[in-house]
């Protein structure tokens, strides 16, 4: 393997020193190649206070999905998206936050660990999330994103057990994505509880901050998602706005908003 | 294990060791895993630990067995093919899965699984389906077990399999249309993954094929094994050499192939899975990881997984059971396709011949045999086992709008 060039800012480091600063920490999410446009999405949540970007690279089976992302996943991948043109588009832009894949594994598996992780840190992606890829299958890619300079986020799920949650704290890089609750991604009129005790309950593993997802869908979500963590991320409420047709300028909005709420009462 | 005492037998070849226990990873060579989000892994290592406590424990197999016999009406016969052997010039013998209850072998592995939930405590099934078979199977262990039953099948397939949508509903099932993607089996198969994260704590996944993440693949072709045992002891009463030549089963996820195969592996028979020429997974298709195993699947060139093509709901799928890959690529079954027009003249052939109506289904292995007996690929005399998996009495609407 060759030196690649190592683009982008690193994601553990970047939220660490913010979360440290006592700032709710917010990732909104997009799905890669929605539009023509679609990197003018990245520039306008940086602009409107993003910490980091999760960038989801769309796959035909999103199995952890709900209607919403698989909706902009079929959107994408009607208009052509590939991992390759989506990497391209990136290449193209810098930003001030780090920016973190989402995909499954299939995606990464045929490309090659070791190539698929330098072909991210090669585009400026500095962390990756694989959702179905559990603790027992991690290994070659741990390594492989280790190598490329790639966070490996891990999702904690709240069904895992105190030793699993143990194992997912210390292993993942970069931060650690709780899961509100056992539900697939998607909007929701409520935050439930336990999503904070559980939280509560990963936070003590270790010093990565915590970021809670899977349903943050409103300023009062995000504010108590990051009272109970370190941080929320948002993908289907934006991705819900962007489908009906939000402009770049008017999702920048809807994450302005999230930031302003989680600023009134961090700090 | 290994009921099959006949004497006469053919020493077992090393491939004996061939289609057992895939270990706590559940891998069949590279192929198999567990490729779940986190959130499923305590649901899958909870119904793998069940699973073998259960099919170690004396108590379960007499449940089951006693269940498999006077309910489901095994064992099934092997039926001589006797017109088309005539015909074709070598002898067929058809294994009759569609004389079990529900009318098809989907039944051999729902009520294990079934009796499996129950012994876990769980109050409800969760089942994708594609031709409804499965979904059928799964609502009548659910009534019979006094459990509840959700079944995930595509807008598409509940359009062609109408008739088994209303059995289902007879029997107290709940049916969901699923309306993405596809709006067939690998659809219906995401979605019923998707519930199963919301609701695992009270809810038992009951997978309809050799596929998903460990323990399914194995766990259904130990419950579908009953199809290849009793068989190889009813071809060593039939046949003179006691092994057919070859075993022929159709493949789609391929729970009845892998029951069958399990009976031969470890036999001189030759094995042929037969895939629908639009989903064809090993034929046509590369390495996957999708719905929680690695195995084959058709894909584009950028790895998106390509929607299948088949005039059979049963075998309209993308992808395959993980052990089949393996099998593959060991090159101890040979995994051939056969298209739509050979599959519709094989279900006129059988019905004419023998007075059986297949399923379109079972019709691929059918087919396969008609072509090779036509091509001389089946050399005269050959004797051939195929796997009848289910009746076409399901499918008599599709092939009322077929000329």
């Amino acid at each position: 393997m060759t030196t690649t060039t190592v683009r982008g800012v690193a994601v553990g480091p970047h939220l660490r020193e913010r979360r440290d600063a006592g700032r709710g920490l917010l990732v909104p999410y997009v799905t890669g190649g929605i539009s023509a446009d679609w990197t003018d999405h990245l520039r306008a949540y940086a602009d409107a206070g993003a910490d980091a970007i999760e960038i989801g690279l769309p796959f035909s089976d999103p199995m952890i999905d709900g209607p919403t992302v698989q909706e902009a996943s079929e959107r994408a991948l009607h208009r052509g998206a590939t991992v390759r043109g989506i990497l391209a588009d990136l290449r193209e832009v810098s930003l001030p936050v780090p920016l973190i894949v989402m995909t499954y594994y299939h995606l990464v598996a045929r490309e090659g660990h070791a190539r698929f992780c330098a072909a991210l840190a090669e585009a400026g992606v500095r962390g990756l999330i694989v959702p179905d890829l559990p603790l027992e299958e991690l290994g070659e890619l741990e390594q492989a994103a280790a190598a490329a300079e790639v966070d490996l986020v891990l999702v904690a799920a709240p069904s895992g057990s105190p030793s699993r949650l143990r194992e997912v704290a210390a292993r993942s890089r970069g931060f650690v994505y709780a899961m509100t609750a056992m539900v697939t991604t998607g909007e929701r009129a409520e935050l439930p509880a336990s999503a904070g005790e559980f939280a509560a309950r990963l936070k003590p593993h270790g010093d990565l901050p915590v970021l809670l997802g899977f349903g943050i869908s409103t300023p009062e979500h995000a504010v108590a998602g990051a009272r109970a963590a370190d941080g929320v991320v948002v993908a289907s409420a934006l991705m819900r706005r962007l489908l009906d047709g939000a402009t770049p300028e008017e999702l920048g909005a809807q994450v302005r908003a999230l930031r302003d709420a989680l600023d009134a009462t961090s700090g | 294990m290994g009921a099959i005492t006949a004497a006469g037998l053919p020493a077992l070849l090393p491939a004996a060791g061939l289609m057992h226990d895939p270990g706590a990873a559940g891998r069949f060579g590279e192929y198999g895993g567990r490729y779940v989000p986190e959130a499923l892994i305590p649901a899958c290592a909870e119904v793998e630990e069940a699973f073998r406590e259960a099919w170690a424990d004396a108590g379960f197999r007499r449940d089951l067995d006693r269940l498999l016999t006077v309910y489901a009406g095994r064992p099934t016969p092997v039926t001589p093919a006797w017109n088309l052997s005539t015909e074709l010039g070598v002898s067929v013998l058809l294994k009759r899965e569609d004389l079990a209850h529900t009318g098809s072998h989907k039944i051999n592995n729902v009520l294990g699984q079934a009796l499996l939930a129950r012994r876990m405590g769980r109050t409800r099934l969760l089942a994708e389906t594609g031709a409804g078979q499965h979904g059928v199977a799964t609502a009548t262990a659910a009534a019979l077990l006094g459990l509840r039953a959700t079944v995930f099948m595509g807008g598409k397939d509940m359009a062609r399999q109408a008739l088994n949508v209303h059995r289902m509903r007879l029997l107290g099932a709940e049916v969901v249309e699923v309306t993405s993607g596809s709006r067939t089996l690998k659809d219906a198969t995401s979605e019923a993954m998707r519930h199963w994260v919301t609701c695992a704590d009270e809810a038992y996944y009951c997978l309809g094929s050799v596929m998903g993440p460990h323990p399914y693949p194995w766990m259904v072709r130990e419950f579908q094994r009953v199809i290849g045992d009793e068989a190889r002891a009813q071809c060593a009463a039939e046949l003179p050499a006691a092994i057919p030549d070859y075993v022929v089963a159709c493949v789609g996820g391929g729970s009845n192939a892998a029951g069958t195969f399990a009976g031969f592996a470890g036999t001189p028979a030759k094995l042929i899975g037969v895939e629908a020429a639009g989903g064809a997974a090993i034929s046509g298709g590369k390495v996957a990881v999708l719905h929680g195993h690695r195995s084959y699947a058709i894909q584009d060139e950028h790895g998106q997984i390509l929607e299948a093509e088949s005039v059979a709901a049963g075998l309209d799928y993308p992808g395959i059971g993980p052990e089949h890959a393996h099998l593959h690529d060991l090159g101890r079954a040979r995994y051939v396709t056969v298209t739509d027009g050979e599959v519709i003249d094989a279900v006129r052939r059988l019905a004419r011949s023998e007075g059986i109506l297949p399923a379109l289904e079972s019709a691929h292995a059918v087919a396969w045999v008609l072509r090779a007996a036509r091509d001389g690929e089946l050399p005269p005399g050959a004797t051939v086992l195929i796997t009848l998996s289910g009746r076409g009495d399901k499918d008599t609407n599709t092939l009322m709008e077929i000329p």
